[in-house]
């Protein structure tokens, strides 16, 4: 294999396996939890190495995940004393990590190959030439082979734990009550996160890690409410940015795992602005297309209200009622020329009245506002749960 | 000491050191308070493409023009998040994940990039990652002075304001502030406070400065004048220590040393600063549970007395107290502390009986519960 | 649907016409017009989500609606902005935010203090005077952070009074509340009314609405009456506000009757 094509292979198993966990973390909102695990793991994988003498031991992974966990713990017990706010505990805990283990490589590797770029930028470019030799056969690179065990974990996990996440996701209430452990689930998460950051850390550098756990879930969740569609998208995507990202480094020629992470920005940003339902563009459209149906049924609305009431020649008169909804007179007049043809209102003395549709609806539009659990995507969480089928973030029960 | 001081180089690095804690202790509390910490962060990564932007379109490592393109990235990161949150169904914390990384990314393409050119003059941007405060020069440090001098003056000015509009904004905007240009003078302060930063501490732990000294110093007080000043000044302390340090060992650079200060100052906080601290409220916790547990042995003191009605000197075992409780309370604690307080005294062997004082006590709590029920 | 016409405008304190406020195309309040007099004290009422808070911050020009005016004092909104005092729900406030009483009650005189200045002897004065009316003066150094809820909400009022306004706007003053506390705030507001002031309060509980107010507004997305609680305060009115959700509506004849319980809140 050449290692053109071995450098794409780790970016693409590389983007999976942080892809997958990555997912949970943006519907739990715990997208920066990542952040903080990939920094504050670094002393756990000095250590380690200092024990070790090698960056591919699997004691590392081990000594990283325990790290990992021991930060985000970290985080949970300094906000159970509430004299922080839960955003403040995480921007103490991982800086504090970071620097211990910068120190510790600062002062005691030096001359090691450890150096603390390397584990904050990575450089996949030099994946390829640590081979896994096993008795004098070459199997190819280690970093594939490790990152490949990754993610073989991290799928056999989230496909063993797929309801338990996906409930512990939903509520964490109702999972506790149906015994599910969401703490366990919880803790299995963020191990799962801290393997798939140390194992990632020598490809892509720990701050890129995150790029690639957040950004293609979080475009993916833009084009699906499908929890497991935005599992397989969030994967797609993030393949795409690898193998993007590496075409990107070759065309400028810089740094493969800065262009990853560019990459999966732009796709994200794709996603953010041209999703079919969610994206910018798409809500410009429906809101211009509304902005006419709305004001339509306001006029109607108002009309209805004043109807036989004794403010009605004044809050009525096709030429003053544009004061009354404190629309513009062109806006208005367009306004009444749509309604007016589409036979919702005619004039009479100078006077809007409704016609029978137009009053219907009016009254139907009233009507929606008392049911308006049914509509829309405005809803927070309880509505969601009262519903019943969708899980928090809208993501849609199988 | 004095020694120390009189060296140029340090003295330049003591004061650069201690101005960009002075000035990112005092704004950086009004980021924390408003649940900025993270954003601060966010801002700090996002500069990096800024500065090599910078120094790709002027050719210059003056600070200033470093400063102002790391200002204006972490502006347009700021923007980029304000508008996933509320354009998206991302939430804020995703928003601030994807803004950090990507941005972080292409400045590291970008480093990769300049250093690849004939000139490699890019030589020095590197410290950026990690903050070199021995490479600090007097220009640096002028630079950082009248910009964080500005900034702290535009903070003392609109004091009240923005006091007014973080801890209730709407109030704020009813009486009439302009609350979202407050806000974002707000916002621009803490870009100018972690910009200042960047060349002594690195993009990657600026963020800890800024929150580091605001979340030590809100554990001393509850105002905050204090607090402001308070943060200022451990800020100061961390920033001058971290630097000088960092100057005077080998193989310690900067950004990490200060940091650690800083969360030692945090730690320390945390723990023992009055009315807040963890180890203060432990001791009230049990001081609290001593005064509930000698109430209980008082009365249990009392209802054994009661069956003794013909006397009530009468001495009751120590056992029968404790089973009384079932092991859950330390009964010979309390009934030493009784004795002190003259409320219970010792009638034989491990026999106890209340005194009047002792009977008064309990009678009086009893009335005491009644009126609550 | 009362309007003032003509030289009867000058009584209203407060008048809302045709307002519509939506977010994102969805209609929270849809064409309310209501007309407040001068001196009165009104509740607006309705069920959770009618709108109540919307039409709140509307009147003091925190949200900007889709359509409709605003006018207090018989003058566009935007020449009044702040000269309506202002009691915001206690969720909305950071209580962990390093400050006392006192200089929270000052914030109200802000408008008068200016930009640049700061509040003086004269503005701690009046916050003092304002906090010993609402029967909390000895609290004034404590922290806002160890106020109980009853007392968070007395400074809030405290923080209105000091504004010095001729319209007092309250956003659910009593929800969860002591009794003393709701005593006492009853009673400034009792003292408002006896200066002259118009005074607008959110309220939840119906058992209480025709003791404490003269007015009431019955809000749900729209207007569904305004006037004089005697008037528009019965079954039907009250039924048509909270829907058909909720079969047993009666106005009680006495304080704690049943079936009232059901549309609280």
């Amino acid at each position: 294999m050449s290692p053109q094509i071995e450098v794409q292979l780790i970016a693409v198993v590389v983007a999976v396996a942080a892809a997958l966990p990555g997912t949970f973390l943006v519907l739990r909102r715990l997208a920066l939890v990542s952040d903080a695990i990939s920094h504050a793991i670094l002393p756990g994988i000095v250590v380690a190495f200092f024990l070790v003498e090698s960056l591919s031991s699997p004691v590392l992974l081990i000594a990283a995940a325990m790290t990992g966990l021991l930060t985000v713990v970290l985080i949970e017990l300094l906000g159970q004393t509430r004299l922080l706010k839960e955003d403040a505990s995480i921007a103490l805990v991982f800086p504090a990590l970071f620097s211990v283990g910068v120190l510790l490589i600062s002062r005691y590797a030096g001359g090691v190959h450890l150096d603390v770029d390397a584990v904050l930028l990575g450089e996949l470019a030099f994946a390829p030439f640590d081979r896994l030799v096993v008795a004098g056969h070459d199997l190819g690179a280690k970093a594939l082979w490790s990152m490949t065990a990754i993610l073989l974990l991290n799928v056999v996990l989230i496909s063993v734990l797929y309801k338990e996440l996906k409930l512990a996701t939903l509520d964490r209430e109702q999972a506790a009550v149906l015994g599910f452990a969401p703490a366990t689930v919880h803790y299995l998460l963020m191990g799962c996160v801290s393997i798939t950051a140390v194992g990632a850390f020598q490809a892509v550098g720990s701050i890129l890690v995150v790029a690639l756990m957040i950004a293609p879930p979080a475009a993916a969740y833009l084009l699906s409410d499908r929890l497991s569609v935005v599992l397989i998208l969030g994967g797609v995507l993030g393949a795409a940015s690898g193998v993007g990202g590496y075409w990107l480094a070759r065309g400028i020629d810089g740094s493969i795992a800065g262009s990853m992470a560019v990459v999966a920005g732009l796709v994200f940003l794709g996603a953010l602005l041209f999703a079919p339902q969610r994206g910018l563009a798409a809500q410009l459209h429906r809101r211009a297309r509304q902005r006419w149906s709305f004001a339509e049924r306001m006029l109607l609305v108002h009309l209805l209200h004043h109807e036989r009431t004794p403010s009605a020649a004044e809050e009525t008169a096709g030429h003053t009622v544009h004061r009354h909804l404190r629309w513009s007179e062109r806006f208005t007049a367009e306004v009444i020329r749509r309604a007016e043809a589409g036979e919702l209102l005619r004039r009479e003395a100078g006077l809007l009245q409704l016609t029978e549709r137009g009053r219907q609806i009016a009254q139907r539009a009233l009507l929606e506002l008392d049911e308006r659990d049914g509509l829309g995507e405005l809803g927070g969480r309880d509505r969601r749960r009262r519903a019943g089928r969708t899980i928090p973030g809208g993501a849609v029960e199988e | 000491m004095t020694a120390l001081f009189a060296d140029h180089t340090l003295r330049v690095v003591a004061l650069g050191a201690g101005l960009l804690g002075a000035v990112s202790g005092a704004l950086g509390s009004f980021a924390m308070l408003r649940r900025q910490s993270l954003l601060g962060d966010a801002i700090s990564h996002a500069a990096l493409p800024g500065i090599a932007v910078a120094f790709m379109l002027t050719r210059s490592k003056a600070p200033v023009v470093l400063m102002l393109g790391a200002a204006l990235a972490g502006w347009l990161a700021t923007l980029a998040v304000m508008t996933i949150v509320t354009r998206s169904r991302i939430k804020y914390d995703g928003a601030l994940g994807i803004v950090l990384s990507v941005f972080f990314g292409l400045g590291l393409v970008l480093l990769t990039l300049l250093q690849k050119r004939p000139d490699a003059s890019q030589a020095g941007l590197d410290r950026y990652l990690f903050g070199q405060a021995a490479a600090l020069l007097v220009d640096d440090v002028r630079a950082m002075a009248i910009i964080g001098a500005g900034a702290l003056a535009v903070l003392a000015v609109l004091w009240k304001e923005f006091k007014l509009i973080s801890v209730d904004a709407d109030f704020g905007a009813a009486i009439g502030l302009p609350v979202r240009l407050l806000d974002t003078a707000l916002t621009s302060l803490l870009v100018i406070a972690i910009v200042i930063g960047l060349q002594t501490v690195g993009v990657v732990l600026m963020s800890a400065m800024v929150v580091a000294p605001a979340a030590a110093a809100r554990q001393w007080t509850n105002r905050l004048g204090p607090m402001v000043a308070l943060a200022a000044g451990f800020g100061v302390v961390a920033g001058v220590g971290g630097a000088v340090l960092s100057s005077i060992v080998a193989r310690l650079p900067t950004g990490p040393t200060i940091v650690l200060a800083l969360s030692g100052l945090v730690l320390v906080s945390l723990l023992i600063a009055p009315a807040r601290g963890l180890a203060w409220r432990a001791l009230r916790r049990g001081q609290h549970r001593r005064t509930v547990e000698a109430d209980a042995v008082l009365l249990d003191l009392y209802a054994l007395a009661l069956q003794h009605e013909e006397d009530l000197e009468h001495g009751h075992d120590e056992a029968v107290l404790r089973a009384m409780r079932g092991g859950q309370i330390n009964v010979r604690r309390s009934l030493e502390k009784l004795a002190q307080a003259g409320l219970a005294r010792r009638t034989g062997h491990g026999r106890w009986a209340l005194s009047a004082a002792g009977r008064a006590r309990a009678l009086e709590q009893i009335d005491h519960a009644g009126e609550h029920a | 649907m009362s309007r003032g016409l003509g030289d009867r405008a000058r009584s209203w304190a407060i008048e809302v016409e045709d307002l519509t406020v939506a977010y994102t195309d969805k209609p929270v309040l849809w064409d309310v017009d209501v007309s407040i007099p001068r001196g009165t004290r009104m509740a607006i009422v309705g069920p959770n989500g009618a709108g109540k808070s919307t039409l709140v911050k509307s009147i003091l020009g925190l949200i900007r609606p889709v359509a409709g005016t605003v006018r207090i004092l018989s003058r566009p909104l935007d020449e009044m902005i702040g000269q309506v005092a202002y009691v915001p729900q206690r969720s909305q406030i950071d209580w962990d935010f390093p400050t006392s009483v006192l200089d929270m009650v000052v914030t109200g005189t802000y408008r008068r203090v200016g930009w640049l200045r700061r509040p003086g002897a004269r503005e701690k004065e009046q916050a003092s005077d304002a906090l010993e009316k609402v029967g909390i003066a000895a609290l004034g150094r404590r922290p806002i952070g160890q106020l109980s809820g009853g007392q968070q909400q007395r400074m809030l009022l405290a923080r209105a009074l000091v504004q010095q306004a001729d319209i007092y706007l309250l956003d659910e003053p009593l929800q969860g509340v002591d009794a003393p506390t709701e005593h006492a705030l009853i009673g400034v507001l009792g003292m408002l009314r006896d200066e002259g002031k118009t005074v607008v309060v959110v309220h939840h509980d119906l058992q209480t609405v025709e003791e404490y107010f003269d007015r009431v507004l019955l809000l749900n997305v729209r207007n569904i009456a305004d006037g004089p609680v005697r008037e528009v305060f019965h079954d039907e009115n009250l039924r048509r506000t909270y829907g058909g959700r909720v079969g047993l509506v009666s106005r009680p004849q006495r304080r704690g009757s049943p079936g009232i319980d059901a549309v609280k809140g």
